[in-house]
């Protein structure tokens, strides 16, 4: 019965989402406020319903009703509630409701706290994002739905994919999401502004928080993600290039881009048409990531043909949306007029850069990804493009990133002085300089880019410390000052420095865990001794323990350094009976933000068993980069001067609503 | 390979499988002829896997292929030899970074394609509006009232 409520529910979305696509556009052409005003009811209720919906769903896997198709599919009844709850967005069917339910929230913010946006940009808004949720409601509704019955129910379910019986990747679906369907919000303002044929700093100042707030998600998302497959795959990868990940990838290095030409936009009035492009681009290539994801064309271009249904249907969708947009732009961007004028050297011309080079890495993993299904799929011709293709073409686009990164915040607009921001630097330089010296003559003999690496990290993180220090006025200046000018200091000045700084560590990580990580393969009995760079570990044995679901295998090891014991690490291998399916659980622990890694592998008959230890300097820098390069997003995105400007107080409101998403 | 299908199908990122690759017995006790053979595997593809290189790959075929570039490069071969011997037998797909040839053109030229087509609008950009901006009444300052220059005059001396 709930489950029918819930399926329901979505069908009673969908009708109000049609309502909502058509009405308040109608309104707007006939200038009618009342058709106009339809919107906000339609897209709060919607939301009402969704959630409704996605609250049926999880009543079934709580309750683990086997029969629900979906819940027997993906659900066990020993589950620990939490991974109960999570198995809802752990398959397909549930996906995509959660889904189109972040959409639909996104839709019911802009709707209650939308309130100082003009009436018909928000119902052009707010229709647009209406077009969006009919196509996936009818997407799940007809392809994917998951509250479909059995005839005859299993007594038991066949359990969760025993890789996402983890916290870490509970909640990443989520965060991506969130970040994904974010940029929905972006891109509808962008086509409502294109319809309406007019746009202004206003509207960079209304998109830039939606934007921004999906940018951190999406970081946070991608950054979680790697640290689950860092820890749970088992062999201390934490980046495979795999089609999977570049998928999400792409939108947030159009994001970027986006955030970087919006304050442009917003600043300085120039650059409309191609803000507007970008925010097109940065959500069809959230679609396309959801497309790649979704339809199983990545496995295999012949499983998509085979069993095309889902496939097509998400690729009618991307055809409509990112051909209906770009059609849109192509045939109203001229309209839209040119703002302000600046000189090639200039905040503006740095932040162009920013967007050329980010771009082209976007392009360049975009190809990389989609060449191979394209060259298959017209030529039969089977390729790989892999890590290696990857480092070699998308890491060089970094250099000139990050060497120009440090500039951009300290160039004035419209003209800057070059030669003077060069001279400010210096301290800069020097640190990148003795950094990469110091490095380079303790590592002598050995690779010479990964010093230079290392001080361009260096570089970058000093630069964005200097930014800061010039700002406030820091050894010129009386001390009193410099502490009244910190405070006065705008947030978004600070969350640009410390996002900076955050791309800085986490390039500091990336390059030592790349270049300085040690790895130790090994049979060991117990009582063996197994040594790596000065930590001894000793295998105490294995014993067994029983889980809710499963079974696991502990391998003991006692941590010495020097002969002072120094921890016990406990790396297993769980069995889910279920499925009969494994998985690794590493053992790390972490001295700095380096960490000690140790993985089990598979025993053998004369009671040994395999092992890998990994010694990973610095590695947590690489998330740590990401938390903090979130933490300056957010920064920005409560500085005071994103919320003033606009006729009512509204804005601040739709801060604190965003919050219980986090 | 039915496990890593239903999780890409799952994931919403990163696909892969949990693996212990290289296996103790493999590994070579000559390091300099090990240091290659790890180097080539990361080049090399599990051609039942998904994307995973057979450096990271615990597939029984990953594992054969190991042993084969262990193999030939025990026998003396040269790594762009080990390459082309592993392209002779399982085809192109099994190299991670393709081939620089003709199918493979758009793949290699995309990205600089984009930053030189994109800096050379940029350059026509800036060019074109250079010239522009004394005939573009949207661009151009405007000129002054003269009560406007009044205004401004007071103000200056008021602050002044």
């Amino acid at each position: 019965m709930i489950a029918e409520l819930g399926h329901y529910a979505l069908v009673l979305a969908l009708a109000l989402a049609l309502v909502q696509s058509v009405v308040p556009l109608v309104g707007t052409r006939t200038r009618d406020p009342v058709l106009m005003q339809v919107a906000s009811p339609t897209a709060l209720v919607q939301f009402v319903f969704v959630a409704l919906s996605f609250a049926a769903l999880t009543a079934c896997y709580v309750t683990s009703d086997f029969s629900i198709l979906n819940v027997a599919e993906n659900s066990h009844s020993q589950q620990p509630l939490i991974f109960k709850l999570t198995s809802v967005w752990g398959n397909h069917e549930g996906s995509m409701l959660l889904w189109v339910l972040i959409l639909a929230f996104f839709g019911a913010l802009v709707a209650a706290f939308g309130n100082n946006i003009p009436a018909a940009l928000k119902a052009s808004v707010l229709a647009v994002q209406s077009w969006i949720a009919v196509t996936f409601y009818l997407f799940i509704l007809l392809t994917s739905n998951p509250f479909a019955r059995l005839p005859n129910p299993p007594f038991e379910g066949r359990d969760l994919n025993p890789i996402l019986q983890d916290l870490g990747l509970a909640i990443h679906p989520p965060l991506l999401y969130l970040g994904y369907v974010g940029f929905s919000i972006s891109f509808s303002f962008a086509v409502a502004a294109l319809i309406e044929g007019r746009i202004d700093a206003a509207w960079a100042r209304w998109v830039r928080p939606w934007t921004l707030a999906a940018w951190m998600f999406l970081t946070l998302g991608i950054a979680m993600g790697s640290y689950w497959a860092y820890y749970e795959l088992g062999w201390g990868g934490w980046w495979f290039w795999d089609p999977v990940e570049n998928a999400s990838l792409m939108p947030w290095l159009a994001g970027t881009a986006l955030l970087h030409s919006a304050l442009v936009m917003e600043k300085r009035e120039a650059l409309k048409v191609w803000t507007i492009l970008l925010a097109i681009l940065a959500f069809s290539l959230s679609l396309i990531g959801t497309f790649l994801v979704r339809s199983g064309v990545l496995t295999s271009v012949h499983t998509f043909a085979t069993d095309p249904t889902r496939g097509v249907f998400i690729l009618a969708i991307l055809i409509a949306f990112i051909g209906g947009s770009l059609a849109i732009f192509a045939w109203r961007a001229s309209s839209l007029k040119q703002g302000g004028l600046f000189a090639p050297v200039s905040r503006e011309g740095a932040l162009v850069l920013n967007n050329l080079l980010l771009t082209t890495a976007c392009a360049t993993v975009f190809v990389g990804t989609l060449y191979p299904l394209a060259l298959e799929a017209l030529t039969g011709a089977k390729i790989s493009v892999g890590a290696p293709f990857f480092n070699m073409t998308f890491g060089p686009l970094f250099l000139p990133i990050l060497l120009a990164m440090p500039f951009g915040p300290m160039l004035a607009w419209k003209r800057g002085d070059l030669l003077g921001v060069a001279q400010r630097l210096v301290w800069a330089y020097a640190a990148g300089a003795v950094v990469a010296a110091a490095v380079y003559a303790y590592t002598w003999g050995g690779p010479v880019i990964a010093p230079f690496a290392i001080g361009l990290s260096a570089y970058v993180i000093v630069g964005a410390l200097v930014d800061i220090a010039e700002r406030i006025g820091l050894m010129r200046l009386p001390l009193a000052v410099v502490a009244r000018r910190a405070a006065g200091l705008p947030r978004a000045s600070w969350g640009t420095a410390i996002a900076h700084l955050g791309v800085g560590l986490t390039m500091l990580g990336v390059v030592c865990e790349m270049n300085w990580g040690a790895e130790r393969i090994g049979m060991v009995k117990p009582g063996a001794v197994l040594s790596l760079r000065g930590y001894d570990l000793t295998f105490d044995g294995t014993s067994m323990r029983e889980g809710p679901n499963y079974r696991e295998l502990i391998g003991h090891f006692t941590v010495r350094r020097d002969g002072n014991v120094i921890t016990v690490m406990e790396p297993t291998k769980r069995n889910f009976a279920a499925r009969e399916m494994g998985t690794t659980e590493a053992a790390l622990y972490s001295r700095g933000a380096s960490q000690l890694y140790v993985s089990l592998g598979d025993p053998s008959p004369d009671g040994a068993i395999a092992v890998r230890i990994y010694h990973k300097p610095l590695v947590l820098l690489i998330w740590i980069g990401a938390l903090v390069m979130t933490f300056g997003g957010g920064l920005s995105l409560s500085d005071r001067r994103l919320r003033v400007g606009a006729p009512k107080p509204a804005k601040a409101k739709s801060k604190t609503a965003l919050q219980p998403a986090e | 390979m039915r496990i890593l299908r239903s999780l890409v199908i799952a994931l919403a990122l990163a696909g892969a499988h949990p693996a212990l690759a290289v296996q103790p017995d493999e590994v070579l006790p000559d390091q300099a002829l090990e240091t290659r053979a790890r180097d080539l595997s990361r080049e090399l593809r599990c051609m039942v896997c998904q994307n995973q290189s057979i450096d990271d790959s615990d597939a029984p075929l990953a594992r054969d292929l190991r042993l084969l570039v262990r193999e030939r490069l025990k026998a003396g071969d040269t790594n762009p030899q080990v390459v082309d011997y592993l392209v002779e037998r399982y085809g192109e797909f099994v190299l991670l970074k393709p081939r620089f040839e003709w199918h493979t053109l758009i793949l290699w030229l995309a990205g600089p394609a984009v930053l030189i087509a994109g800096g050379i609008a940029l350059v026509m950009t800036a060019r074109r509006r250079k010239d522009t901006p004394a005939t573009d009444p949207a661009v151009a300052t405007p000129k002054l009232t003269a009560e406007q220059e009044a205004q401004l005059a007071r103000i200056v001396k008021g602050e002044g």
